[in-house]
């Protein structure tokens, strides 16, 4: 009888064994045996973002990210880029394998809008090790013309009837040469731009809806169609949660929030959100007054930094500069669409 | 009633006997609970993606109402594994009690006896369970608890006391078991009369004494009785659904406070996870908001107040209408509560069935990968499909309720003197159907 007790004991003692060996040597396997397996959680941000927010890694190591989600849908991409973003289901693992060849400072985002706070979700690759370091950025170019991307820009005068880049075409050979000058389209407005050309004697017969057709073309020969499809791209995946699909500022997330009023950023009320600083129903750009007044550097310096106390994120770690131009060129179609339609 | 004994076939009999095959199960769910406990705690806080969710709440829950209870009563119970521990120190032997065990060996207290506190706890499951069913580390914890709580009594008081006085599922099943077709008996009352040393009610650890059951709520079929029967007297029958309930049995008052809180937690768990009402979900979830205080003292004002006093109003109308001389109103609520148990019962398999269908799809994925950790054991990890809840599953519901209806309405014209005494008792029963029905189809 003792014998069978014995036994009975045995087959209890391995039975809780098992039960206790399959789920800690799982936990040891997953997370000691491999050292450049690094398990990565998704929660939305108001539940503590990103299980890790700075990962280490080593020049010409590769490492892998296990990456899971906790809760909803995420989406997982490294910043300046070209590795495929990939999709994070809650409860399954997706696996991201990464090798960086210089050291640096790279950024790692959420994809999906997740949430309110979406784009907090943001973390940090330190690699370190031999070579040449990633290049820090060169300043953005509103710092050197030293503008002011917080005050009030609205255009100083608007076209009073649909433009045409087509038809402005025909002026492309009576425009003065700086028109044509990267320079000239970088730091000026478009209403600027057409102010400039209106002070011109040499453009005295053009009319002024002659000199806004002009102007569309000037804007439309600094880019390319496949920038600006990019540009519709990234807007799409990046922008219009909050800034709508057309451009009207009337995106899900901001929907029904006050409208920013540019004037306030210098001023105490703030509308407080749950984001911890002021969330608002981004401008309008198919009002004209709003794109034609700003120029490319004033949008580059806007999307590098921020929209600061307007809730908008601030992208320079993420977009390289050609997404940014290819963006601010997507942007000016609002604008000209909206005042065609005007 | 016609019985059919299984102990006559002998290889049931041997199987019952002998201690080896049950001792099997009851390790093997042992092993399952240590598990689960863990699954829970280190595993993905998915709910869909963690064994203990899974397992516990879609694979257990479903199988106990809809297998374990409605074809074998108390069956559930002779292979838990929550009092194992603790018997076996009571026992001093893990396959076989031998000799003196450890523990005080308390009586229960008298106050306490009854269902009193395994509805009350049954209760307060239910405030915090849209948190529990879905959170497997609060599941995890929650079982740790139960099994800590399950040592401790046993080391205190004597025999299965947790189980028999204050196991929540324990009341659960007890009170169903009644309805259910398994019932331990003695075969020839005259060969225990003459049998002083009583070896089956020494050796029962439910402290029942085979000859005077005449109710399966309090058996916990653990086959003691019959192994330690020296005559071979104890029988194993199959027996018609309901036996226990009818003119002639005895209920208890503390019985129609478990069938009417089990009817309130039904209606509250159906609105809470299969109604419409999102507001009604998040404030299950969001406990100790005001939100969630609203919730609870809706759902104890249902269980506490507003069914009992509806069960109240139909017993006192009934007994009004019946001609012979009344008994005490507690006595008559105690009689009539046996109604209580295939209403009850049919509702909580009509709410199982609503979601059993489109979840257990998720039972061979979580076996593949039980802790969410992206494992493939049995290469099914990725078969997982989220059900439809089908016309079928719809109908099935319907019926369901039905024959809940139906039994309830029968045992009420049973435990009537007519049939006019019968008619608020089903009007109650009907109004509860309804509403059943109300939240599931509606």
């Amino acid at each position: 009888m003792i014998k069978k007790e014995t036994l009975a004991r045995a087959i209890v003692i391995l039975l809780i064994f098992i039960a206790i060996a399959v789920p800690l040597g799982g936990y040891w396997l997953a997370n000691y045996a491999n050292p450049n397996r690094i398990e990565l959680h998704a929660r939305m941000p108001e539940y503590g973002g990103w299980s890790t927010d700075t990962i280490q890694a080593k020049v010409g190591e590769t490492i892998h990210l296990h990456i899971t989600s906790d809760d909803v849908v995420h989406g997982l991409a490294i910043g300046k880029s070209d590795q495929p973003g990939v999709e994070i289901i809650p409860g399954t693992y997706t696996d991201m394998t990464l090798t960086f060849d210089r050291p640096g400072k790279y950024t790692f985002y959420c994809t999906r809008w997740c949430s309110r706070s979406h784009w907090r979700m943001r973390g940090t690759i330190e690699v370190s090790g031999e070579g040449t370091p990633v290049p820090l950025d060169p300043q953005p170019l509103f710092v050197k013309l030293g503008l002011d991307i917080d005050a009030p820009q609205h255009a100083e005068v608007i076209p009073a009837s649909p433009v045409s880049a087509e038809r402005g075409a025909q002026y492309a050979s009576l425009l003065p040469a700086y028109a044509s000058e990267r320079d000239t389209y970088l730091a000026t407005s478009p209403a600027q731009f057409w102010l400039k050309l209106r002070a011109e004697p040499t453009l005295s017969k053009l009319s002024d809806d002659n000199l806004w057709d002009a102007a569309a073309w000037v804007w439309q020969q600094q880019t390319t169609p496949e920038a600006v499809a990019a540009g519709q791209k990234l807007y799409a995946a990046n922008c219009a949660a909050c800034h709508g699909e057309t451009g009207k500022g009337d995106g899900a997330v901001t929907r029904g929030l006050p409208v920013w009023n540019p004037d306030s950023h210098t001023a105490d009320n703030m509308n407080k959100s749950s984001m911890g600083e002021g969330l608002y129903s981004p401008p309008d750009y198919t009002d004209p007054k709003q794109l034609l007044g700003a120029s490319p550097a004033l949008l580059e310096g806007k999307i590098v930094r921020g929209g600061m106390g307007t809730g908008m994120p601030y992208w320079g770690p993420i977009f390289t500069s050609t997404q940014i131009d290819a963006l601010v060129a997507y942007l000016y179609r609002f604008a000209w669409s909206g005042s065609a339609v005007k | 009633m016609t019985r059919l004994d299984l102990t006559r076939f002998s290889w049931v009999h041997t199987l019952l006997r002998s201690r080896w095959p049950q001792f099997m199960l009851r390790a093997v769910s042992l092993a399952g609970f240590i598990f689960t406990i863990l699954a829970g705690l280190l595993g993905s806080v998915v709910g869909s993606h963690n064994f203990a969710i899974i397992f516990v709440w879609i694979a257990w829950w479903t199988a106990l109402k809809l297998v374990f209870i409605p074809f074998g009563g108390r069956s559930w119970c002779s292979i838990c594994p929550i009092p194992m521990p603790g018997e076996w120190l009571q026992h001093g032997g893990i396959l076989q009690p031998r000799g003196k065990g450890i523990g005080l060996g308390k009586r229960w207290p008298k106050m306490l006896r009854g269902s009193w506190v395994q509805a009350g706890g049954f209760l307060l499951i239910g405030l915090f369970s849209a948190v529990t069913l879905t959170s497997a580390s609060v599941t995890a914890i929650v079982l740790l608890g139960v099994i800590v709580l399950a040592l401790i009594f046993s080391l205190v008081f004597e025999r299965r006391s947790f189980c028999s006085s204050l196991c929540p599922i324990g009341g659960f099943t007890g009170l169903y078991a009644q309805a259910g077709p398994v019932e331990v008996r003695v075969k020839n009352a005259d060969v225990c009369a003459g049998h002083a040393e009583k070896t089956c009610y020494q050796a029962c650890p439910w402290g029942q004494y085979p000859l005077a059951l005449k109710s399966s709520a309090n058996c916990g079929l653990c086959m003691e009785c019959l192994r330690v029967c020296p005559t071979d007297n104890i029988a194993v029958n199959l027996r018609p659904w309901g036996s226990d309930l009818g003119p002639k049995t005895k209920h208890r008052l503390d019985e129609a406070f478990l069938g009417l809180v089990m009817l309130a937690c039904v209606l509250v768990n159906t609105a809470v996870f299969l109604g419409p009402w999102g507001q009604l979900k998040s404030a299950a979830y969001e406990i100790g908001s005001r939100q969630w205080f609203l919730f609870s003292g809706i759902f104890l004002g249902l269980a506490l107040v507003i069914l009992p006093a509806l069960f109240t109003a139909a017993v006192w109308i009934s007994g009004r209408l019946g001609v012979k001389k009344q008994t005490t109103h507690r006595q008559s609520l105690a009689h009539h509560s046996q109604m209580l148990v295939p209403l009850g019962m049919l509702a909580w398999i009509a709410f199982t069935v609503s979601f059993a269908f489109t979840k257990f799809s998720y039972v061979l994925p979580v076996i593949s990968d039980p802790l969410g950790w992206g494992w493939n054991l049995i290469g099914m990890s990725d078969t997982a499909w989220v059900g439809q809840s089908t016309s079928f599953s719809l109908l099935l519901q319907v019926i369901i309720l039905a024959v809940g209806l139906f039994w309830a309405s029968r045992v009420a014209c049973r435990i009537s003197e007519n049939t006019r005494q019968a008619v608020p008792l089903i009007a109650f029963s009907g109004l509860f159907s309804l509403g059943m029905l109300w939240l599931l189809v509606g």
